[in-house]
């Protein structure tokens, strides 16, 4: 999927080997080996306390406290996007964009960014102003502005309504096309990873157990075979089974 | 209220009865919306703050008029407000005020000051906290007026015995208000710093300052409050001038009016200090007035 990239590429921009994270005596992550290309987008599914967030922080160096041992390789420019928009309330929401950007354009950048994330003229507005979808947005500004190699999201959406949700994944996929940045999205939401990504990982018992390559052709029809037979493999996975629906 | 017992009132709430409810025979006649009692305050009565002392001063008017109250024990506001005139014309009242305000203000001044930088010095290491918190703590548990005596053999019972009373008085709130709001500052703001890799200097001046200044403002508004009270206090007790000074000297010759101007001033002073504070703390917390509106 990364044949767009001009060539060059080839170099994983992450490689995991052998991460190993545990928490007193449990162990979340065992052993764990991943290697992310450059522009790719890779969605990690997984039930609840399977590790995908454990992993998602050490990746994002947030996991400082947490012991454990493994090879880590990961971008300088990364930036991650949490389920929260996490603005500061007492900023304005362009200087929340461009909040510890050390640039002399930052303000410039930082209208652009929320120009395309569809908030020109919104630059002045407190964050508390904003709807839960605006403030996500701005988060998602807030990231790109820094041109990452690298963008971490931890269940982005997963705040957000429905439809506020299949907007943000179009905008989200559009910005990935432009900016080409390489994706870990963490989800649990099977139809949203297989979407939008280009590979869908399955954490489980602390390593990944499935790596489906999606093959479906974007934009992607939710209703399409091929996406339905993914999503049964998925759930599979997951350990959810799925009655097959028989044509009569 | 009735309105409880009101089927239709009470079937929504309950969920169930939507089509049980079309059953009832309308035995209740309709209510007219606006009689059924609402459970909110409702609206505010306009400069309804200003009521209750107008209240006392009518009645305070109408017991001086009917000779119930001995001028004795309370002159009338009109004797009040007279010996307030002379006072000015005099020039004495002035001359206390500045007194007063100016003691007040450096006590506030240094107050404040010393109270910020302990408070940022202990919220922010954790070293300093072992050194400062426990002195403050056991500070705020003696009362400051317990100190007088102390700082009278320290300071003498100049200006500076004053100032200090007042400053350390005023330190307190300041530190306690401001240290909380320190370390209450939510761990999911330190780490979102943390992806943008800020620099120290950088998280301290975009985060963490901001973060804490709705506790400097609270404690502010309470270190005010207690400036004006100490003054009080270290007025009466020794002083030469101010207006802790002049009530005390109207005492000893029993001039009820003028012990009245001094506590009408002193009122005066502390609404009007604290208003001023409250402005300043709307205005540079205004990124939560939407939330609070």
């Amino acid at each position: 999927m990364a044949s767009h990239l001009g060539g060059l590429s080839g170099a994983p921009v992450v490689r995991v080997e052998s991460l190993i994270r545990s928490f007193g005596p449990r162990t979340i992550l065992d052993g764990l080996s991943l290697d992310i290309d450059k522009g790719e987008f890779v969605a990690l599914l997984g039930r609840s306390g399977s590790g995908k967030s454990t992993l998602l922080r050490a990746l994002a160096d947030l996991d400082d406290k947490v012991s454990g041992s493994g090879r880590l390789e990961t971008p300088d420019k990364k930036s991650v996007v949490f389920q929260d928009a996490r603005l500061l309330p007492w900023k304005r929401v362009l200087e929340n964009v461009i909040l510890g950007l050390d640039l002399p354009d930052a303000a410039k950048r930082g209208r652009a960014a929320l120009e395309e994330v569809g908030l020109g003229g919104r630059e002045n507005a407190w964050p508390v102003e904003l709807s839960g979808g605006e403030q996500q947005r701005v988060a998602l500004a807030r990231s790109l502005v820094r041109d990452p190699e690298l963008l971490l999201a931890d269940e982005p959406f997963g705040a957000l309504d429905a439809l506020t949700r299949l907007r943000m994944h179009d905008l989200l996929r559009q910005l990935c096309a432009r900016h080409q940045p390489a994706v870990l999205l963490v989800t649990h939401d099977v139809d949203e990873a297989v979407t939008l990504a280009d590979r869908v990982l399955v954490l489980d018992k602390g390593g990944i157990v499935a790596d489906i390559a999606i093959d479906i052709p974007t934009p992607r029809d939710h209703g399409d075979r091929r996406f339905g037979e993914i999503r049964s493999e998925l759930l599979r996975h997951l350990g959810v089974e799925t009655k097959p629906v028989l044509p009569v | 209220m009735n309105a409880f017992s009101h089927p239709a009132a009470v079937a929504p709430t309950i969920g169930y009865a939507s089509d049980e409810r079309a059953l009832i025979p309308p035995a209740v006649k309709p209510r007219k919306t606006g009689t059924r009692r609402r459970l909110a305050l409702g609206r505010a009565i306009p400069f309804g703050a200003l009521v209750g002392p107008a209240l006392l001063l009518v009645v305070w008017s109408i017991g001086s008029v009917a000779g119930l109250i001995d001028p004795r024990t309370l002159p009338a506001p009109w004797s009040v407000v007279g010996t307030a005139v002379d006072l000015i014309a005099e020039g004495k009242l002035q001359g206390h005020l500045m007194t007063s305000a100016w003691r007040a203000a450096q006590g506030l001044v240094f107050g404040v000051l010393i109270g910020t930088v302990l408070a940022l010095i202990s919220g922010l290491s954790r070293l300093g906290e072992a050194i400062i918190d426990g002195p403050v703590q056991i500070k705020r548990a003696i009362p400051t007026l317990a100190l007088i005596p102390l700082l009278m053999l320290w300071f003498g019972i100049g200006e500076g015995m004053k100032v200090t009373t007042i400053a350390l008085a005023v330190l307190i709130p300041i530190y306690i208000q401001t240290h909380s709001s320190l370390r209450s500052i939510d761990s999911r703001y330190v780490e979102l710093a943390q992806t943008l890799r800020m620099g120290y200097g950088e998280f301290i001046r975009e985060v963490i300052l901001p973060g804490a200044l709705p506790g400097f403002f609270l404690g502010l508004r309470f270190a005010v409050t207690y400036a004006w009270l100490s003054l009080v206090v270290v007025e009466q007790v020794n002083a030469t001038s101010g207006i802790g000074y002049m009530i005390d000297l109207a005492r000893n010759y029993g001039q009820t009016d003028i012990v009245i101007v001094g506590l009408v001033l002193y009122a005066l002073l502390g609404l009007a200090s604290d208003g001023i504070v409250s402005f300043f703390q709307e205005r540079s917390l205004s990124w939560r007035r939407t939330l609070a509106d």
